[in-house]
């Protein structure tokens, strides 16, 4: 940096008047160049990667198979997004919350049921089943935050049910964490709200006449059919993410949750003002004995357990203020948990939180619950930088903690407290998803961190940017990040699973077609008349939907009855009526129903997912008679 | 002749041409400050690879990306309860552009009358003005620092942003160099030093009596 200098000292005047000149030159130059450096210090370069290696790693040559699933969550478009790993290749769509007229979901009686009536969510945790703390490939659930969970099967990749919403839970972002053996899934509540709902309290009395919930859904083992579990009563703090104990831990869940002030309006500034805030700290196995004791009262139907009446349910463990993610150490043995405003993460000792409450080592409660004394809890803060928002683990004792203020992934060593490594994200990482990084024996291959922003690294689209998931490779002692990619919006959390756990089917065997309007043989197919109610058993084969034509009269109730009798791999049959907003797929094997009222006229319909050469000629017409004709 | 003496003829000497020519640029260079940025601070975060910049001018900021920067710059600042970067807060945009004005005029009017007194009069207004300037600038950098909300979500130590040079505060590298503006009002400066450079060595060297 050049700074003024005259020049003095010239024995004549025009020696003067030239170093004048010159002093004024010099000055004008370093005006023109300046100083704020067009790029920051360590420039984009460290988001760059040893580009061979990198390639070699991710690219999955045509016809080859990825080696990982990964299961993002969709965020408020309500759907699952399913990627191949390392190639970040987005494989399927998995409708659960939103209508997907590119499978049909949500156009066909069962669906739109299951729907009922919400045509979004706001999908956000995924949890893939577990069998002793380990990803067991069975099943997918999923949270919304209209108070429901969906439960996808691995076996066809198909939402097959969607509880809730369920009573008392407002705004389930804590879910669906399920329980190490997938005894349950759960639900908590972000938006406290008076209990029951549908109950008037001014917002004035939050802090005494709102509640939180946490709630468990019980889960079938056998088929997965969720029913209600427990619900437990808990302060009108704002419940965020859990996971559950798992080892060591089994038996407990963790809840981080913002708000401990309990405050209303501007939460940003209103529900930041303490240092701490809690992770609730939850014994499910002497809740579910509570509960099928009988104890506990019912509202909204459902058996509520308030821990200031039944103690030892729930414990407070105090936490950086405005924590998100709260993660248990594969051995079950350390919860961390982060203040999203920290600079460092802490590292709470599951057998020292057993202590605590063994010798009532609190330092207050909150509605009758028991604050744990942190410096009693805690094992370490580990200095991972700023912003840590999420951790997930390796299989050799390494943790990775997401920064979203820093834009970074920390590794860090677990038991050490060392922080050995960070890797920039391009831009804002929120949550991130270490293959099987959440369970009890982590695979440790390839992490994946969800971006919030994606500036810069694509192809300009438009204001609507898509979000940016990275590709890192965890293997070495330094973190590589090896691939960028643009995911749907938005993933708040993802799951990552080897692929030889999974082993989907690829057309539903006739033998397994129970539905009562299934027909396999074109002699069957036909139109039923009951009064005003129509049942059309029709079969979609290559290259017909037979009937071709059928008629019915106007007014009539009308259910269209579709079975797709191929048994062969990608043979699917759509079935779209034109005019009436219906477009079913039909997949190989499977029967689905629409019902509808017909008005009169001449309606088209036809096959709209390509199935053939003589795909084109797959079409017939609905026929509809106006009243009062013979 | 006493020094006393000799300094009374100095200042009442007449200036030469080039003294008047250096004056004439010294108030063309104070209207250049204004017009052109004296400052500016660019800060950047993982977030924000483009930086964001904030340019500071006699008579306004300017935010960088058509505006929006400074808007964005406030955004985060409110996380840690900095006050909102405001025109109208800055009272020194509404008496700059009447001084740099005045100085520019005192500039031209030693040019005309033309002797030494004139010279060191707007010599030292104008130093006057700089050093006060740099002084108020300091002084706002720490005033934003140093009045946080109390209430704000994000509590950090008061700290200054840096008046010169860079600074990593959090997740931002911080860079604050002056601008155009800056250095040619340090031209003006030269310019004005040179003058009286040049003036005493062009100083009669007998008494010039006044009667």
């Amino acid at each position: 940096m050049q700074l003024c200098e005259g020049e003095t000292g010239m024995a004549s005047h025009h020696r003067l008047f030239h170093g004048a000149i010159a002093a004024v030159g010099v000055l004008l130059v370093a005006a023109a160049v300046g100083c704020s450096p067009r790029q920051p210090r360590n420039g984009r370069a460290a988001n760059a990667s040893d580009v061979t290696a990198a390639a070699l790693q991710t690219y999955v040559a045509p016809g080859d198979l990825d080696e990982y699933y990964m299961f993002a969550s969709g965020g408020h478009s309500g759907q699952v997004y399913v990627y191949g790993l390392p190639s970040m290749r987005h494989l399927v769509t998995i409708p659960v919350f939103t209508p997907y007229p590119g499978t049909g979901y949500g156009f066909d009686d069962d669906t739109k049921k299951m729907l009922g009536g919400l045509t979004w969510g706001d999908a956000h945790h995924p949890a893939l089943s577990e069998t002793k703390g380990d990803y067991d490939g069975r099943w997918l659930f999923i949270n919304e935050m209209n108070g429901r969970v969906a439960r996808i099967d691995l076996r066809d990749f198909k939402t097959k049910e969607i509880f809730g919403p369920a009573p008392n839970v407002s705004g389930n972002h804590g879910s669906a964490f399920v329980t190490p053996n997938t005894e349950y899934t759960m639900m908590a509540s972000r938006f406290s709200i008076p209990l029951p709902k549908g109950t008037y309290a001014p917002i004035d009395k939050y802090a005494t006449e709102y509640k939180g919930v946490l709630a468990a859904i019980k889960i079938d083992p056998q088929s997965g059919a969720m029913s209600m579990g427990f619900e437990i009563l808990a302060p009108p703090f704002d419940f965020d993410l859990g996971d559950a104990g798992k080892l060591a831990s089994d038996g407990w869940m963790f809840w981080s949750s913002y708000n401990a002030e309990r405050a209303t309006g501007k939460l940003e500034v209103t529900a930041s003002q303490r240092d701490r805030d809690y992770i609730a700290a939850v014994d499910w196995r002497a809740a579910e004995k509570a509960a099928a004791a009988g104890q506990g009262d019912l509202i909204g139907g459902v058996r509520v357990l308030d821990p200031k009446k039944i103690p030892g349910l729930v414990y407070l463990m105090p936490c950086g203020k405005s924590p998100h993610g709260v993660d248990v150490t594969p051995d079950g043995k350390y919860i961390i948990g982060s203040g999203k405003l920290q600079g460092v993460t802490t590292a709470f000792n599951f057998e020292k939180v057993q202590t605590a409450i063994r010798n009532k080592d609190f330092t207050g409660d909150e509605d009758g619950i028991p604050v744990l004394r942190y410096e009693s809890i805690k094992d370490a803060e580990i200095p991972v930088g700023l912003g840590p928002l999420h951790t997930q683990f390796g299989p050799d004792g390494y943790a990775y903690t997401s920064l979203f203020v820093d834009s970074a992934i920390a590794k860090w060593k677990i038991g050490t407290w060392e922080v050995v490594d960070k890797v920039p994200m391009s831009y804002s990482i929120g949550h991130l998803a270490a293959a099987e990084g959440d369970t009890v024996s982590p695979d440790g291959k390839y992490l994946v961190g969800l971006n919030k922003l994606s500036h810069g690294r694509h192809l300009s689209v438009g204001p609507s940017q898509p979000e940016s998931s990275q590709l890192v490779d965890i293997t070495g002692d330094k973190m590589k990040l090896i691939y960028d990619a643009f995911t749907e919006p938005e993933p708040h959390y993802a799951q990552i699973i080897k692929a030889d756990k999974l082993h989907p089917i690829e057309v539903y065997p006739k033998d397994e077609n129970h539905h009562p309007l299934a027909v396999w043989d074109l002699k069957d197919t036909g139109v039923t008349r009951n009064g005003n109610k129509v049942t059309v058993k029709m079969i979609a084969v290559r290259t017909t939907l037979t009937p071709t034509s059928f008629e019915v009269r106007e007014g009539d109730e009308v259910t269209v009855a579709i079975t797709n009798i191929e048994q062969t791999t990608d043979e699917l049959h759509g079935f779209g009526l034109l005019d009436y907003n219906i477009n079913l797929v039909i997949d190989p094997g499977e029967t689905k129903t629409v019902t509808f009222t017909a008005k009169k006229g001449v309606f088209p319909y036809y096959c709209t997912n390509f199935c053939s050469a003589l795909h084109q000629e797959m079409q017939g017409y609905l026929l509809v008679k106006p009243r009062g004709l013979p | 002749m006493t020094a006393l003496a000799r300094s009374f003829t100095f200042l009442r000497a007449p200036l030469g041409a080039v003294p008047r020519a250096l004056l004439v640029l010294a108030g063309v260079f104070v209207i250049a400050g204004y017009v052109l940025p004296l400052w500016n601070l660019t800060m950047f975060a993982p977030q924000y690879p483009d930086g964001l910049r904030l340019d500071i001018y006699a008579h306004a900021l300017a935010g960088g990306n058509h505006g929006q920067d400074i808007k964005e710059i406030n955004v985060l600042n409110h996380y840690i309860g900095m006050r909102s970067l405001a025109a109208e807060d800055f009272t020194e945009f509404r008496w700059m552009p009447f001084v740099l004005g005045g100085l520019a005029l005192i500039d031209l009017r030693a040019a005309v009358l033309g002797s030494v007194k004139e010279l060191v009069d707007a010599f030292v207004l104008f130093a006057y003005f700089g050093v006060f300037s740099l002084w108020s600038f300091g002084y706002r950098l720490y005033l934003y620092g140093h009045t946080l909300a109390s209430d704000a979500a994000v509590k950090v130590a008061p700290f200054t942003p840096p008046m010169f040079g860079r600074q990593q505060l959090a997740n931002f590298e911080v860079y604050s160099y002056p601008q155009a503006g800056s250095y040619v009002l340090g031209c003006a400066m030269a310019a004005l030093v040179l003058a009286i450079v040049i003036a005493w060595r062009q100083r009669p060297r007998v008494a010039v009596l006044v009667g």
